[in-house]
């Protein structure tokens, strides 16, 4: 009943929060977004102290069920191993706690949050993981099903879906993913919850406390007769048969093992003393951390056009031998590149680069329900998986509010349509050079025309020719730094305005 | 980049060209038996193959058929380079077939159609058939360098794409834009017409006239040119909107055909459905139509009022599609001229067409391509489709709003992708100058960007 009671809460919440992160609409988050806010991590980053709060009474009544059914890394873990074991009667068996990693790793986790390492802290963060390896890899075919719903609405008239663009956002990202996903996999195969018990330092933290859990998995020593079934089907491997112990620090109580046991040994129930733990020195499971080489980044995405450039411009010479303006056609459109900015843009909420730093996990949830194509994960070493925000595919229109709305963790806060319009998240900076005013010797306007906060007047090129073309001029206390101009600027690859962001947003 | 772009698809296009040329699709059609018998109720879909109405107008023996095939519309492939359409000689040669095959004998291109394909596509298709008896029209479209050397280039490559030696009809391409200035520029200074009018006395063009879209000024001055020069044809845009309501800088029709009639001049009808406009119209107006004649389609409307009145040579249409073709054949086998009756009702139902707010894009694509990359016809068709399925909201608080709002959205990334929207529109107005129907293009990408703005950040008025 208990292992019943287990599983279904576990699916219930697993499901809905992988739906959190594949929802692109950001509908879902109306109703399921407090089971992101729930998550220990993000509640520790955003100093949510009521739900900290929570989840250590929980764990000191209950011990580790967050572990069983609140972390969506653990039940997805449980799936993957019950799959490994199909077929398996005794898949498991006991082995000793590996302290030493364990408390190493909390360690080291810890001083990379006191010393800002984030991307430490973000690759060791469980939820953050989960979050991180369905934006990148599991997102991506969600959205390809909902466009060929999409297709086939478009065929039939209708408007309940609309297409969506699949896109890397980031290579490192995207390849932590990938092998965060490939070692919980082989480790969940092989060994079930090996991951929880070595290396989470949430695991090792609720370890701690459910140590001393009121409700604990115990075995009645008379009727045990050690035949170590249990054991062998303990997923965290923390029964020791013999000593008719269990490690309480690593159960995650899923109650597998009370049923399992053929004298009703086992059982979940209070206990008031408190036993003395034992420290056993043995064999290790090989690991191997999921640190991968973080270097490459915008490699594959510049150098795609510039080959074809060239190759058209070998052809230019031909001229037709009749000059005429041809109708019809559509001009091509040219790549764009990313400005090299010189601070990195945060979005309308973050408050601060440090700010952003310090709370954000870096579990994709932003990323996941910008529907501007906006945020994407940074390739910084120092923020690297943090969102950062860049316009070549779409701006921080005004409307949205979306990321402040799904951030768990403090690191984007909740802000309202009104606070965002006031909020100077960076400035515009023009460009001379790109601008098509002179390169192509036109009259533009159209950053001007879409600035929310009006902050670019459009001014003659020469003072004492009211008729020259015009030229943007930026009133930087008016810009937000939204990134309309930047986006809808027409100048390619670089556009003639783009945003430069600030280290601290400023209210306007 | 533009120009080297489309040298590419030039050189792609040629090896379409060259696999496809040999191909002979005709006889394929033309075996339908006369008086076929079709199963009941379905009599309408029928195509007669010999039941083509022709006019034969006084001072011009041509024995023209009513339907005549407008060449700037032919159907397009996406390119293999993935940067722009083709056209689909195929499909092209098919069409051409099945028209002349079922009666059609007059076709109307220019140097500057479909990307500047037309010609050697329409010649491909045609050289296919008997060339005495088509009738082939193509045009002096000297708008970008009206030089004398570069117009009489022009003129000469257009016999060497349509694979011909002598050119039935040969128009000033659209005159009246930019008014008697543009028109002494292109044609009188640079003593083009002169050259035109030895060439016709030469037999390589046996007859010479012009289209004409916009200042009524400019087209009183070149019709007075009559009584010396003589026009053989003139070429208008007339429908049953136009007739009494033309739309911009438009003239209305009624005068047009009235001064042409009046001297004994034959028209050339262009634009009978406005780029299909006047097919694609508010159901009401649909109900209505269809009410009156229910196995006849909306666009026959059109096309029997473009061929009703007597001085009418033919009425040409840019038919893309296999079904605008047959429906049309079937509307001209015979014409059924309208009564005074329906065209009182065509009147009535013109009045109720131009209570929408349509702009009025016909689709001809003058205008493209845009320097900025915007699909400027594609966005005004969508921006007309919503006027007239509703979906335009004017308040918040309108019953469908938030249906509209997302059928308007939705409907505008699938109609245009992001990047060729309308908020690109940069108001360098290059455009403008091309529309021969006036619409002033930046101004109304501005005033749907503007909309689209107010939808996304729902901001219309309460």
């Amino acid at each position: 009943m208990l292992r019943k009671i287990r599983l279904l809460s576990a699916v219930v919440f697993f499901s809905a929060i992988t739906l959190l992160f594949l929802d692109f609409t950001g509908t879902i988050h109306e109703w399921l977004g407090w089971l992101a806010k729930i998550q220990f991590l993000p509640a520790l980053l955003a100093l949510n102290l009521g739900i900290i709060f929570f989840l250590v009474i929980l764990t000191l009544v209950f011990g580790r069920i967050y572990c069983s059914v609140i972390c969506p890394l653990g039940v997805f873990q449980d799936i993957i191993a019950r799959i490994g074991r199909m077929g398996k009667k005794l898949p498991y068996s006991y082995s000793p706690a590996l302290s030493w990693l364990r408390y190493g790793v909390l360690v080291v986790f810890i001083l990379a949050m006191i010393m800002g390492l984030n991307a430490v802290v973000a690759i060791l963060a469980p939820y953050s993981s989960y979050g991180r390896i369905v934006n990148n890899l599991f997102q991506p075919f969600w959205q390809w099903g909902n466009n060929l719903l999409a297709y086939l609405s478009e065929r039939i008239d209708s408007y309940a879906f609309y297409e969506t663009e699949v896109w890397l956002k980031s290579m490192p990202t995207f390849v932590i993913a990938l092998v965060t996903l490939v070692m919980l996999v082989v480790l969940a195969f092989r060994n079930g919850r090996t991951y929880c018990n070595t290396i989470c330092p949430v695991g090792t933290v609720l370890g701690f406390i459910s140590r001393y859990s009121l409700f604990r998995i115990t075995i009645d020593t008379v009727e045990c007769n050690s035949c170590g079934l249990c054991a062998r089907n303990c997923k965290a491997a923390c029964i020791d048969p013999k000593e008719h112990k269990v490690d309480n620090s690593r159960c995650v109580t899923c109650m597998n093992c009370i049923n399992i046991c053929h004298r009703n040994a086992i059982a979940y129930a209070p206990v008031v003393k408190s036993k003395k733990k034992q420290k056993d020195v043995s064999e290790k499971p090989g690991q191997s951390d999921g640190k991968v080489n973080l270097s490459r980044r915008r490699a594959l995405s510049a150098t795609v056009l510039v080959a074809m450039t060239t190759t058209l411009k070998a052809q230019e010479k031909k001229l037709e031998e009749v000059e005429m303006k041809k109708d019809g056609g559509l001009a091509p459109i040219k790549e764009r590149k990313e400005p090299p900015r010189q601070t990195p843009l945060t979005p309308p909420g973050s408050l601060s680069a440090r700010n952003m730093a310090k709370h954000c996990t870096a579990c994709q949830l932003c990323v996941t329900a910008c529907p501007n194509q906006v945020l994407r994960p940074s390739g910084d070493l120092m923020n690297l998986m943090q969102p950062e925000m860049s316009y070549e595919r779409g701006y921080c229109r005004p409307e949205c509010v979306k990321c402040s709305e799904v951030c768990p963790a403090g690191a984007i806060r909740p802000v309202t349509k009104a606070d965002k319009s006031a909020t100077q998240i960076g400035h515009a900076v023009w460009v001379e050079e790109y601008c098509i005013v002179h390169t192509d010797d036109v009259e533009c306007g159209n950053c001007a025309r879409h600035c929310p906060t009006e902050a670019i007047q459009m001014v003659a090129i020469d003072p004492d020719d009211k008729e020259s073309h015009k030229i943007p001029v930026i009133n930087t206390e008016r810009c937000i730094g939204c990134g309309a101009c930047e986006n809808l600027c027409p100048s390619r690859p670089f556009t003639a305005i783009y945003v430069e962001g600030h280290i601290a947003h400023r209210i306007i | 980049m533009k120009e080297q772009d489309k040298n590419i698809n030039r050189r792609e296009f040629l090896n379409i060209v060259g696999i496809t040329a040999a191909s002979t699709t005709a006889t394929l059609y033309g075996c339908t038996p006369k008086n076929e018998k079709t199963p009941a109720g379905r009599a309408s879909l029928a195509v007669p193959t010999d039941q083509m109405t022709y006019r034969v107008l006084p001072g011009n023996e041509d024995k023209v058929s009513l339907l005549g095939y407008g060449c700037m519309r032919w159907p397009t492939i996406p390119s293999p380079d993935g940067n722009g359409d083709l056209i689909d000689q195929d499909a092209v040669n098919e069409l051409v077939d099945y028209a002349i095959a079922h009666g059609v004998n007059y076709f109307d291109t220019s140097p500057v159609y479909v990307q500047g394909w037309s010609e050697k596509a329409t010649g491909i298709a045609l050289k296919r058939h008997p060339r005495e008896k088509l009738f082939i029209a193509t045009k002096l479209s000297n708008f970008a360098n009206a030089s004398r050397e570069n117009s009489i280039a022009m003129y000469r490559k257009s016999f060497q794409d349509l694979q011909t030696d002598y050119f039935d009809y040969y128009l000033l391409h659209s005159i009246g834009g930019g008014g008697i200035e543009v028109f002494n520029r292109r044609y009188i200074d640079n003593g083009m017409l002169d050259f035109l009018i030895a060439e016709r006395e030469a037999g390589r063009i046996r007859r010479l006239g012009w289209s004409f879209h916009g200042d009524v000024e400019v087209f009183d001055q070149v019709l007075a040119m009559h009584d010396t020069v003589k026009w053989d044809f003139v070429q208008i845009q007339l429908n049953y909107v136009d007739w009494k309501h033309a739309s911009g800088r438009n003239v209305n029709a009624e005068y047009l055909y009235g001064e042409l009639e009046k001297r004994g001049i034959p028209a050339v009808i262009m634009e009978p459905l406005l780029g299909g406009r006047l097919s694609n119209l508010p159901d009401h107006v649909v109900a209505r139509l269809k009410q009156r004649r229910p196995e006849d389609s909306v666009a026959s409307w059109s096309f029997r009022f473009a061929g009703s009145p007597e001085n009418v040579l033919t009425v040409l249409s840019g038919m893309t599609y296999m079904e605008h073709l047959q429906d049309n054949i079937r509307t001209y086998s015979p014409l059924v001229p309208l009564t005074d009756d329906d065209k009182d009702f065509l009147e009535e139902t013109a009045q109720l067409i131009i209570t929408y707010p349509t702009i009025p894009c016909n689709d001809c694509k003058y205008c493209m391509p845009c320097p900025y990359a915007i699909d400027i016809p594609a966005v005004l068709l969508h921006y007309n489709k919503c006027v007239n399925e509703g979906n335009v909201a004017q308040r918040q608080s309108d019953e469908n709003y938030k249906e509209a709002r997302r059928a308007f959205l939705v409907g505008y990334d699938r109609s245009v992708p992001k990047l060729r929207q309308a908020n690109h529109c940069v108001g360098c107005s290059q455009c403008n100058e091309h529309c021969p129907q006036g619409i002033d293009i930046p101004k109304e990408m501005q005033r749907i960007d503007k909309f689209v703005e107010q939808l996304k950040q729902e901001t219309l008025p309460v």
